[in-house]
């Protein structure tokens, strides 16, 4: 509860702080930032010289598979990975079994991990009743019950008129709507990207403007509503450029994107490779440019993980067959500080992505280290290397294209409410 | 020089010089074909399993004569893709089979990559009998041992290709085996079945129009337009596809006088092939089906290490 963190770079967007600072938590809560800070006798102490000190990193996209599916991942170990990977919040998706579009769902993922998880849990709920795009989910009591947005993520909701009240509805209660966009009838029985790698591969292609196309509309119906919407996981050039020019206009309109679509492109499908299948897939060269430049830009407002466990069983199998997914939690960091070492993108900027966005567009408390919020922070080594193994994941699932990859930079510390969780 | 591979998954794979051997290979084992008794016992006490998860009566005949001829036990095995689907995983049939022993599989599959997936996880031999839409290397070896005895040679030979080259194992084959040998390939068919980028496989040029393609070709390949695999979206009906796509003596006549007609099989009669083209002088047809079975014979014999005929 109390935690005195000495000498780091504290970067924090949410005030304009870049600078040499110690943090004082006491009671879960920050109390004081500044230089020299004293705490009283017995206060445990980390030396963050060298290091950098964050508002603790949010991952607003991820997959617990629990209830219901916990042979892939559960609330405890899904949290002990968001820990390893320096994340001290992630907002779960509802497509478990059942889906979270009840007050009951909801509630038991709160009370679960209020005993089980090492990091904040923050359920979202179904846009429609059992995620089925047939009719609206009852938000108000989904929002009542703690769910912080709402999504029928894994799919699209096709109908553009339900869509519309969704967007309508949940502006009139106050709560997010997350967006899988994705026309299914361009995506056909499509398995990877569509380009130069799907033709040799002889593999059904998913064009971009399956992605394009649903991007769009959401953004029309956003700006024909009044209401934000948020759009999950883009990949593509056409998206970003959509996004882009929907926000010069004024339309609210947020996005995020995941480290494998500003760090893989199709070619890692090449051998068939079944970690590097996902949903939306990895694209072109072009369109990871356009990933990086839209982080750069502020047109992506958001790095989300979209981390999807998998059993070797659904992974070890032919292309076609496996499921779409891979963990993303513990390498997201080190991934997005990649881009940091390449110039594109700068650690205030990196923070706002990881934590202070995410934070804001979800309505969370959190994502700052002003005096009286949340005591939740990261602290990171920035040129920690360290390499990518399945034994040492802490996620139940392994399915990650990213196995055996050098890494520089990783969390060191993951701090919820003044208590280091997770410790390198 | 010998062949090192232990499997034959693709021609993509392949040199030159490993294609070239086993056509030449082919070449000298289709006299067995010939031959009163039609048997050498080259291959005794192997034991080849053909895996066959898509009915294909005629690659399966093909490989299990090849297999008799050279003195292996073949064994034939159909499989239903759905089983994959319904619990037993192809690395759950891999397993079962490895426990028989068997010296080659030889698998046709409908999931490109199938074949990729077996030959990491098993210690014997895999020969691709078609995967996916992604390759069917014996066709493709057939097919360049068919033009090789036509003419005496694939290089400079223009060849081309008509018809639905998304979905055709036939055509990547082809088109990597052709051009590694210093083929040029033209290809045409409807703008819904070109698939992205497929003129950077090699020396290889998409034509609007299949008349441009057939042009003073020396061989004119006709690809099987599969009714099923076309739903409702990427044709309007059989009856256009014929009469843009098809191959009449009119367009047949713009090859070269010496021009053969290739065709995988089977052929819809009427819609890839006008019947008097399938049946005129010019169609090479049956002996791409008898090339088959001494291009298979050529690939058992070298993924089992090419010991000296008898
Ligand atoms: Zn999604
Ligand atoms: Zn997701």
């Amino acid at each position: 509860m109390n935690l005195l963190i000495k000498g780091g770079r504290v970067i924090d967007p949410s005030q304009g702080i870049d600078a040499n600072l110690d943090v004082l938590i006491a009671d879960g809560v920050v109390l004081e930032l500044g230089q020299g800070l004293a705490a009283p006798e017995g206060t445990p102490a980390i030396d963050a010289s060298g290091l950098i000190v964050t508002p603790g990193l949010i991952d607003m996209h991820v997959h617990l598979r629990d209830p219901g599916l916990e042979y892939k991942e559960d609330i405890a170990t899904g949290s002990r990975s968001a820990a390893a990977g320096g994340f001290t919040s992630v907002a779960c998706m509802p497509n478990t079994s059942p889906v979270i579009d009840s007050k009951a769902i909801a509630s038991y993922i709160i009370n679960k991990a209020k005993s089980e998880a090492l990091v904040n849990v923050f359920p979202i709920g179904c846009i429609t009743k059992g995620g089925k795009g047939e009719s609206l989910a009852e938000m108000g009591e989904l929002k009542e019950a703690g769910c912080v947005a709402v999504s029928d993520d894994g799919k699209p909701v096709c109908n553009s008129e339900l869509m519309r009240r969704a967007l309508e509805y949940a502006k009139g209660i106050g709560i997010a709507v997350i967006s899988h966009s994705e026309d299914l009838a361009l995506v056909g029985e499509g398995v990877m990207n569509e380009g130069f790698v799907s033709t040799e591969l002889g593999l059904k292609g998913i064009p971009w403007a399956a992605e394009d196309i649903a991007v769009a509309r959401e953004v029309y119906l956003a700006e024909f509503a009044g209401a934000p919407v948020h759009i999950a996981h883009i990949s593509t050039v056409g998206s970003a450029r959509i996004i882009r020019n929907a926000k010069a206009r004024g339309v609210k309109v947020t996005c995020e994107t995941a480290p494998h679509y500003f760090t893989l492109t199709d070619e890692a499908v090449r051998g068939y490779e079944t970690n590097a299948k996902m949903n939306p897939p990895l694209r072109s060269a072009a369109d990871v440019e356009a990933m990086k430049a839209g982080l750069a830009d502020g047109t992506i407002d958001a790095i989300a993980t979209d981390h999807a466990p998998h059993h070797p069983d659904e992974k070890d199998v032919e292309f076609n067959v496996a499921l779409n997914g891979i963990v993303g939690l513990e390498t997201s960091l080190s991934l997005s500080l990649k881009l940091v070492e390449e110039g594109r993108l700068d650690l205030n900027q990196l923070v706002s992505l990881m934590s202070c966005t995410p934070a804001k567009i979800l309505g969370l408390d959190r994502g700052t280290l002003k005096v009286g919020a949340v005591g939740d922070v990261t602290i990171i080594d920035p040129a920690k290397e360290w390499q990518v193994e399945a034994a040492k994941l802490e996620s139940k699932s392994k399915n990650s294209p990213f196995l055996g990859w050098k890494m520089k930079g990783r969390a060191v510390y993951t701090v919820v409410k003044g208590q280091v969780v997770y410790q390198a | 020089m010998g062949f090192r591979h232990k499997d034959i998954i693709a021609l993509k794979d392949l040199t030159k010089e490993e294609i070239t051997l086993l056509l030449d290979t082919a070449d000298s084992l289709s006299e067995i074909n010939q031959r009163d008794i039609k048997k050498v016992p080259t291959l005794r006490g192997k034991t080849v399993i053909n895996l066959f998860y898509e009915a294909s009566t005629r690659t399966r005949t093909s490989f299990e004569i090849a297999a008799k001829r050279l003195s292996a036990d073949a064994v034939n095995i159909t499989a239903s893709t759905s089983s994959v689907v319904k619990g037993e995983t192809l690395s759950d049939t891999a397993n079962n089979l490895l426990a028989m022993k068997p010296d080659i599989i030889v698998m046709r599959h409908a999931v490109s990559g199938a074949h990729e997936y077996l030959a990491k996880r098993v210690s014997c031999s895999v020969i691709n009998a078609g995967d996916g839409a992604h390759e069917h290397p014996s066709q493709g070896l057939l097919d360049m041992l068919t033009m090789r005895q036509k003419f005496g040679k694939l290089d400079g030979l223009k060849v081309a290709i008509i018809g639905d080259i998304t979905h055709s194992r036939v055509a990547r084959s082809d088109i990597y085996g052709l051009t590694t040998m210093g083929s040029h390939v033209f290809l045409a068919g409807p703008p819904t079945m070109m698939p992205v980028g497929i003129e950077r496989l090699g020396n290889v040029t998409v034509c609007k129009d299949m008349r441009e393609a057939v042009d003073k070709a020396d061989v004119v390949m006709m690809l099987r337009i599969q009714l099923e695999r076309q739903g409702k979206t990427l044709l309007p009906s059989m009856r256009e596809y014929s009469r843009y796509f098809g191959l009449n003596p009119e367009v047949l006549g713009l090859a070269k006088k010496n021009a053969i007609v290739m065709h995988p099989g089977p052929i819809n009669r009427g819609v890839e092939l006008a019947s008097s083209v399938a049946d005129c002088d010019q169609s090479a047809i049956l002996t791409q089906v008898e090339n088959g079975v001494a291009v298979r014979m050529a690939m058992l014999y070298h993924v089992c290490g090419g010991e000296p005929v008898e």
